[in-house]
C-alpha cells in the first residue's frame, strides 16, 4: 500500500525527522488560508497522488501569494495528473500540499528497500538526489552507497556515522545524518515498510539536512497489524475494479487486451495469459480466483472481469488439486446462468474429477466452449475473440 | 533416493487441530505419510485424527522422534511457529501459510539458517516425493514416482508441470514448492543443488516467475555447478511493470524482474526453455531423448 507524501511526511515528523512545516488541503480556500498560517513569503504547493514525476507534469509548484496557492489548487483539485509513472488517464488529485519554501544548497538521495537477494533491509544513499535514482544506479552504481541491516540486531548508529562520511558529510551534519538513519531504520521496522525514499534529503543554505519529499510503501501482509496505517488508505488511487476484486479476496490487474481471464492460482493465472499472447490474444485481465473457489465467488469474477467494455471472450482456466472440477463447472454454469454472460466462455478443467466436470458443462446447455488442454484452450477463447491480433 | 523428505521422515503439523492442519493432515495420513502428531498450545493431551496433540515442538519432537514439521498456522502467528521449530534443531520445516509480513520473514530465514535448519515456503504448496511422503496441500493423485525434480515458486504451476511429467510416464523424483514471496526459506539454488546430488534425479524441471533476481541467480549457479539437464519455464512475459500479480514476490519494479531478463538469463546458461506452461512435458522429452 502507497502512502501520500503529506501522509509519509506526517510519519516522519512524529520520528522525528526535519520536515517542512506543510498543510494538506482539500479546497483552494484552505489553499489560501495555509499560506498564511505557515507563514512567510513563499511557498511550494504540490499535488498528492500516488505517483512521482509531478514536477514534470505541472503537478509542484512556488507561488508567492495566497491567490496564487488558490489558483494552483483550483486548477488541480478534481483534476487527474499525468506523469511518466501513471496511464493515460492520470491520477486524481483531492489534495494539495502546502508548504514552507526552503533554500537548498545540495540535494541527497536516501531511500530504503527490502533487499530479496540478500534477504535485508538496505539503506542506500547517494549525493546524486533529486534525480531519478534509478537511472543513477544503472549509470553509476558506484555513486549509490550502500549499508545493510541485520535483521536480529537492527540499525546502528557506526552504519549512519559510516553513511554520512562516506557522502561527504562534516560536523554536525553527521550527527544529523546518523539520527535521521536511526529514525527512519525504526520506521521502517515499526511501520512494516517495503520501501522508504526521501529523494532529494537536501541541505539547507543554512546547513541543515531537511527531508523535502517522502515515498513510503507499506508491506500489505502486515497491514493487519498497522491500524494507524490502514486508515490513511486511499482508494482513490486504485482502479476501480481492482479495489472491488479485493473485497472479494480476488486478486485482480487490469490489462489492455480483449480476452478475459479467470484461473486459480497466482502462478497459472500468469502462464494463462502468456499462453493466451502466446497464440496471438490479448489478455484483459490477471485474475487469481484462488483454492476455495465457490459459485458466488465465481460470478463476481465473471461480474469483474465483464465490467471491462473491451473483454469480448472469457477463457476460464482451473487446476482442480484439492477442489474438485465438477463443483467448479457447476459454480461456472451456475454464475453464466445468474448473470447472463453474452460473451463466449472457453473452459479447461484439468486435475480432480475433470471428466465429471466437463460432462457439467456439456449437460448444462447454456453456451460453454469446453476445451480438451490448455493449447486447445488458448486456440479457442482467441478464436472466439475474433482471432489472432 | 529422493530429497528432503521419504517415508522415513517423521513428520509433526503445527496447527494441527484448525481447519487447515485438519483436513491436509487427514490427506497426507491417506498418503501413506507419516504424520506422527501435532502442536496447539493448550490443547496438549489430546488425541487428533488419532494422535497425539503436544503443546510445544519441543515436546512433540522429543516424545516421536519427528524430524520435520509443516506449519499451518495463521500469518500472524508463523514467525512464532517457525522460531519455535528452528529452536529445537528440528531437520525440516515447510511453511504453508500466506500472508506473513515480509520483516517477520527476514528474522525467521535468519534464524532458521543459524540454526543450520532448513526452511521451505511459506506461501508454497509443500514438499512431496511421490509414493512415499506428502507434505503439504499438493493433491496426491496426480503424482507418480519417477526420475523428475521439480522446484517452483507457484503452486498450480507445480501441478501442471508434475501431470505433464506423469502422462509422460516420467514421475517425480521429488517435487518442492519454494513458494511465492519475496523471501523464501529455501530458493531455487538449495533447491537445485539437493537435486543435483541426488541418484534418483535425471532431469530438473524450474518453474519461476516475474519479480526478483532468484532465477538469474540460479542460472548463474546452473552454469558452474549442475550437470543434469534442466527445463525452465517463467510465468509473467504479459504482466505489467509495478503490479503484485497475486504472490506478493511476483512484481517488476524498478526496471527489474522481467520474465524476458529470466528466459535469456537461463538460455545464456544453457537450459532449456519453453514459452508455453503446455510444453513442459513435451520439452522435457526433447531435451532429455526419453
Amino acid at each position: 500500500m502507497n502512502l501520500h507524501e503529506y501522509q509519509a511526511k506526517q510519519l516522519f515528523a512524529e520520528y522525528g525527522l526535519p520536515v517542512s512545516k506543510g498543510i494538506a488541503v482539500d479546497t483552494p480556500t484552505a489553499a489560501g488560508l495555509a499560506t498564511a498560517e505557515i507563514g512567510g513569503d513563499k511557498w511550494v504547493i504540490k499535488v498528492q497522488v500516488h505517483a512521482g514525476g509531478r514536477g514534470k507534469a505541472g503537478g509542484v509548484k512556488l507561488v508567492d501569494s495566497a491567490a496564487a496557492a488558490e489558483e494552483f489548487a483550483d486548477q488541480w483539485l478534481g483534476k487527474n495528473l499525468v506523469t511518466y509513472q501513471t496511464d493515460a488517464r492520470g491520477q486524481p488529485v483531492h489534495k494539495v500540499l502546502v508548504e514552507a519554501c526552503i533554500e537548498i544548497s545540495q540535494e541527497l538521495y536516501l531511500g530504503a528497500v527490502i533487499d530479496r537477494s540478500t534477504r535485508r533491509v538496505v539503506f542506500m544513499a547517494s549525493v546524486e538526489g533529486g534525480v531519478e535514482i534509478e537511472k543513477v544506479a544503472q549509470e553509476t552504481p558506484e555513486k549509490i552507497l550502500k549499508t545493510t541491516i541485520d535483521p536480529l540486531t537492527g540499525a546502528q548508529p557506526f552504519q549512519g556515522r559510516d553513511l554520512a562520511f562516506r557522502l561527504g558529510l562534516s560536523g554536525v551534519q553527521v550527527k544529523q545524518f546518523t539520527q535521521l538513519f536511526l529514525g527512519l531504520a525504526r520506521l521502517f521496522h515499526d511501520l512494516d515498510l517495503a520501501l522508504l525514499e526521501i529523494n532529494p534529503l537536501v541541505i539547507t543554505a543554512a546547513g541543515n539536512l531537511h527531508c523535502l519529499d517522502g515515498k513510503i510503501n507499506i508491506d500489505g501482509n502486515a497491514l493487519y497489524r498497522q491500524p494507524k496505517l490502514q486508515e490513511m488508505h486511499d482508494p482513490s488511487q486504485e482502479d476501480e475494479r481492482e479495489a472491488r476484486a479485493a473485497k472479494w479476496d480476488l486478486n485482480y490487474v487490469a490489462l489492455d487486451g480483449n480476452i478475459g481471464c479467470m484461473v486459480n492460482g497466482a502462478g497459472l493465472a500468469m502462464g494463462t495469459m502468456d499462453i493466451v499472447q502466446l497464440y496471438g490474444g490479448s489478455p484483459a485481465n490477471f485474475l487469481d480466483v484462488g483454492g476455495g473457489t465457490t459459485r458466488e465467488r465465481v460470478a463476481e469474477a465473471f461480474k469483474i472481469i465483464l465490467s471491462d467494455e473491451n473483454v469480448s471472450a472469457v477463457l476460464v482456466n482451473i487446476f482442480g488439486g484439492i477442489v474438485r472440477c465438477d463443483l467448479i463447472a457447476e459454480g461456472v454454469v451456475g454464475a453464466v446462468q445468474e448473470i447472463g454472460v453474452d460473451v463466449p466462455v472457453v473452459v479447461r478443467l484439468e486435475g480432480n474429477n475433470a471428466e465429471q466436470g466437463r460432462a457439467v458443462l456439456e449437460k448444462s446447455g447454456v453456451n460453454i466452449i469446453a476445451a480438451a488442454s490448455l493449447s486447445d484452450a488458448a486456440e479457442k477463447v482467441v478464436a472466439a475473440a475474433g482471432g489472432a491480433q | 533416493m529422493s530429497i528432503l523428505v521419504d517415508n522415513n521422515t517423521r513428520v509433526i503439523c503445527q496447527g494441527f487441530t484448525g481447519n487447515q492442519g485438519t483436513f491436509h493432515s487427514e490427506q497426507a495420513l491417506a498418503y501413506g505419510t507419516q504424520i506422527v502428531g501435532g502442536v496447539t498450545p493448550g490443547k496438549g493431551g489430546q488425541l487428533h485424527l488419532g494422535l497425539p496433540v503436544f503443546n510445544s515442538v519441543r515436546e512433540a519432537c522429543a516424545e516421536t522422534g519427528a524430524d520435520a514439521s509443516v506449519i499451518y498456522v495463521p500469518a500472524a502467528f508463523c514467525k512464532d511457529s517457525i522460531l519455535e521449530a528452528a529452536d529445537t534443531g528440528i531437520k525440516l520445516i515447510v511453511c504453508i501459510t500466506e500472508g506473513i509480513p515480509t520483516l517477520d520473514m527476514l528474522v525467521a530465514k535468519e534464524k532458521c539458517d543459524r540454526s543450520g535448519v532448513r526452511l521451505v515456503g511459506p506461501n508454497c504448496p509443500g514438499v512431496i516425493t511421490p509414493g512415499q511422503c506428502k507434505i503439504g496441500i499438493m493433491p496426491g493423485h496426480i503424482h507418480q514416482p519417477g526420475k523428475v525434480g521439480i522446484v517452483s515458486r507457484s503452486g498450480t504451476l507445480t501441478y501442471e508441470a508434475v501431470k505433464q511429467t506423469t502422462d509422460y510416464g516420467f514421475g517425480q523424483s521429488s517435487c518442492v514448492g519454494i513458494g511465492g514471496d519475496p523471501i523464501p526459506g529455501s530458493n531455487f539454488i538449495d533447491i537445485l543443488g539437493l537435486f543435483e546430488a541426488d541418484e534418483q534425479t535425471e532431469a530438473i524441471v524450474m518453474i519461476g516467475e516475474i519479480g526478483g533476481t532468484a532465477e538469474e541467480e540460479a542460472a548463474a549457479f546452473i552454469k558452474t555447478s549442475i550437470s543434469k539437464p534442466v527445463l525452465a519455464y517463467i510465468a509473467g512475459v504479459t504482466a505489467p511493470a509495478g503490479k503484485r500479480m497475486g504472490h506478493a514476490g511476483a512484481i517488476i519494479s524498478g526496471g527489474k524482474g522481467t520474465a524476458d531478463e529470466k528466459f535469456s538469463a537461463l538460455q545464456d546458461a544453457g537450459v532449456k526453455t519453453v514459452r508455453s506452461l503446455a510444453d513442459i512435458g513435451s520439452g522435457l522429452s526433447e531435451l532429455t531423448g526419453w
